[in-house]
């Protein structure tokens, strides 16, 4: 089975050099010309554009009808996003930080991701969260946590977090177009590190299918997001010595992409795994199990985590110690592959 | 509703009393204090925006506006009442007690900034909205099962009335009759969102009503009413009568925080009318034969050297050390994240 499985769009797509907040941006402004029930809310999205300006402009152009200034009441939200959605809108709710969700989390444990199971399919409730997430860029408290097992331990809704801007946008689009709750998570320490060129037109990356960064033979490193980056200065170091790594983003982290593990896996015989999350209860821990389930004789050593330590995110002080470095993924995979 | 919750103000914008019957208890003494301390945190908060610049603090939310607010309110408290602040109200920190090089390094990342000086309840200030408020609720409750008198005050902002925890702390505030202040500071905006989009009802004191808590609406750029109003709240509350919510209408004259472009969202010419806190009250000082050049200039002098001093003391303070990342989670540390210290602590050692 092909593991490249993202849909590209045409070869003479025209494009356009984006960050990645900048293709969310597009992403949302093109799901707003193209379907008239999308709707956006959230705190400060509409006259400020966004804390990150992730919404600017866009309420400039399609009115405060359909990009709102909600009260600061992430609850309250997520809660009218339910009542929208049942009645046929399909609302884009930002919460302002992934620390800042927690007010919501009744709202999306007991509501969002369960309607559609007790209604028989009657209600569904398709909506896009929104959330900027994780450490490294010196934020107050509380500003940086990363806590999608919160969500992806949520049967009923869907969790993606992109990397580039190609695929922020894509997934954006399918998010919105997906009929089930989607939580999409924004790498904030990605929002404007990088530039790639960014299809100007519509198209969806599919939820559920991982990337192939890079080929490589003999580990395998997995990761997704604001990790992506780190493992990459790690991987440009090591394979000086000669060491070939293969590079998967797993772009959704509900449901997982288990082909695109298990046939690289089989491939390498060796796997790390990183994440900015505590590691108890971490979704490495998910990971490592598709990799037991699926290509357990195939491998040639242990496989390795690489995590935030089992803390609360730090004050910016000691976050750099909180979150994993490229050394501690370099470390990570000199010892599976001298196993 | 406005009708019913007039802004209730004792000294105008020139600097006048409206009502002669505070100016017996105007001394010098409390004047100078108001002066002091709302010179002293503007001090603090104009240099930790310039810190912030040079890239030597983190992103910071500046106050400036709001100091007679949380001067006044923090100085109609006694010693051993309970402070509740967000992240906006390190002036009323600094008023009741906290430590100046602490709250400097709290800005810069350091957890040490949330420890407050021994014996002071002071509650780390909140980051997330309103959820201070039951805090409060519950300090105050167990003061009054304790049977002392002390009270807690919690302050939060506009926005956070749009919250489930505002209501909750209100209302189990009221169920148990709990000694507890809510004083907001309603500064008109919530990051950009203006109060008439933060809510449809036109006064924050009137939500009061709903949980049978007395509540008033003052001029929160006025100390004096400020400072009479909470303290009348403090006494009723000491006497066992109960919580009372208090709504100063006040300015941020500034940005949200370092990071924030208010000329996104606010009309340039707004608020330009607003005379603000520390202005009023050296009109007053003028007015009513306070103001003493020299006395003043050596106050100033005395506050540059603190603040000065105090910003040494954060840049000298020893590093943050990598072990209070872990020890500080449990009082006795899991096996486990011992094990991921140790790991952690061997590999920058070998570095």
């Amino acid at each position: 089975m092909a593991t490249q499985v993202k849909k590209t769009p045409q070869q003479n797509a025209v494009t356009e050099k984006m960050t990645l907040i900048q293709a969310i941006n597009d992403g949302m402004k093109t799901v707003l010309e193209n379907d008239q029930m999308t709707l956006i809310l959230g705190e400060d999205v509409g006259k400020n554009g966004g804390v990150f300006r992730a919404t600017d402009g866009l309420q400039e152009q399609f009115g405060e009808d359909r990009v709102v200034d909600t009260p600061l009441s992430e609850s309250g939200i997520i809660g009218t996003s339910v009542g929208l959605a049942v009645n046929g809108f399909k609302p884009i709710a930002e919460i302002q930080f992934m620390g800042f969700i927690y007010p919501a989390y009744d709202q999306i444990m007991t509501h969002v991701s369960r309607l559609r199971m007790k209604t028989m399919g009657h209600f569904s409730v398709p909506m896009v969260i929104r959330a900027p997430y994780g450490a490294g860029v010196r934020a107050p408290e509380v500003h940086s946590d990363s806590a999608e097992v919160l969500f992806t331990h949520m049967p009923g809704l869907k969790v993606v977090c992109p990397a580039t801007p190609h695929d922020a946008k894509g997934l954006l689009i399918a998010a919105v177009e997906d009929p089930d709750p989607v939580l999409y998570l924004e790498p904030m320490r990605s929002y404007r590190s990088t530039k790639e060129e960014v299809p100007v037109d519509s198209y969806s990356i599919e939820i559920g299918k991982g990337n192939i960064r890079k080929e490589g033979n003999d580990v395998t490193v997995i990761a997704w997001g604001a990790m992506i980056p780190t493992v990459e200065k790690a991987v440009q170091q090591i394979e000086r010595n000669g060491v070939s790594c293969e590079v998967i983003d797993l772009r959704t982290l509900y449901p997982l992409d288990r082909n695109i593990i298990a046939e690289s896996v089989q491939k390498t015989g060796r796997a790390v795994v990183v994440h900015e999350a505590h590691a108890t209860s971490g979704l490495g821990n998910d990971i490592v199990s598709v990799i037991n389930d699926t290509s357990f004789l195939y491998l040639k050593a242990p496989i390795e985590r690489v995590t935030g330590f089992d803390v609360p995110v730090p004050f910016f002080a000691l976050e750099e110690h909180y979150l994993p470095t490229p050394k501690r993924v370099q470390i990570a995979i000199e010892k599976v592959v001298h196993f | 509703m406005e009708n019913n919750f007039p802004i209730l103000k004792i000294m105008d914008d020139q600097g006048n009393l409206l009502e002669e019957s505070y100016r017996e208890k105007l001394d010098k003494q409390l004047v100078y204090q108001f002066y002091y301390h709302m010179c002293r945190i503007r001090t603090f908060d104009q240099k930790a925006k310039n810190l912030q610049r040079q890239g030597r603090i983190g992103t910071y939310p500046p106050f400036e506006g709001q100091e007679a607010a949380q001067v006044g309110s923090a100085l109609a408290l006694g010693p051993n009442d309970w402070m509740f602040p967000t992240y906006r109200d390190h002036g009323a920190m600094l008023t009741f007690g906290s430590d100046m090089i602490r709250t400097f390094l709290y800005w810069n990342g350091r957890v040490e900034g949330c420890v407050p000086p021994n014996g002071k309840n002071i509650f780390p200030a909140a980051v997330p909205i309103a959820t201070q408020l039951p805090h409060a609720a519950g300090a105050a409750w167990a003061e009054k099962r304790k049977g002392t008198n002390n009270v807690s005050i919690v302050y939060f902002g506009d926005g956070a009335t749009s919250e489930g925890d505002f209501h909750e702390g209100l209302n189990f505030a009221s169920v148990f009759q709990t000694p507890t202040i809510f004083f907001n500071q309603n500064n008109r905006y919530a990051i950009s969102v203006p109060f008439d989009k933060q809510m449809n009802s036109k006064t924050i004191a009137q939500k009061a009503i709903a949980y049978e808590i007395p509540s008033v609406r003052i001029d929160g750029n006025d100390c004096f009413s400020v400072y009479f109003e909470t303290k009348k709240a403090v006494e009723r509350a000491r006497n066992g009568e109960g919580p009372t919510l208090i709504e100063a209408v006040t300015w941020r004259t500034g940005a949200h925080t370092t990071a924030d472009d208010p000329t996104k969202y606010r009309p340039q010419d707004q608020g330009k009318d607003i005379v603000e806190p520390i202005t009023r009250l050296e009109r007053f000082m003028k007015n009513y034969g306070f103001w003493n050049e020299a006395e003043i200039t050596q106050m100033k002098m005395n506050i540059e050297e603190e603040v000065e001093a105090a910003v040494k003391g954060m840049e000298e303070y020893p590093k943050a050390k990598v072990e209070d990342l872990f020890d500080h989670v449990y009082a006795n540390p899991p096996k486990q994240l011992q094990e991921q210290k140790d790991t952690y602590l061997e590999l920058l050692r070998r570095e």
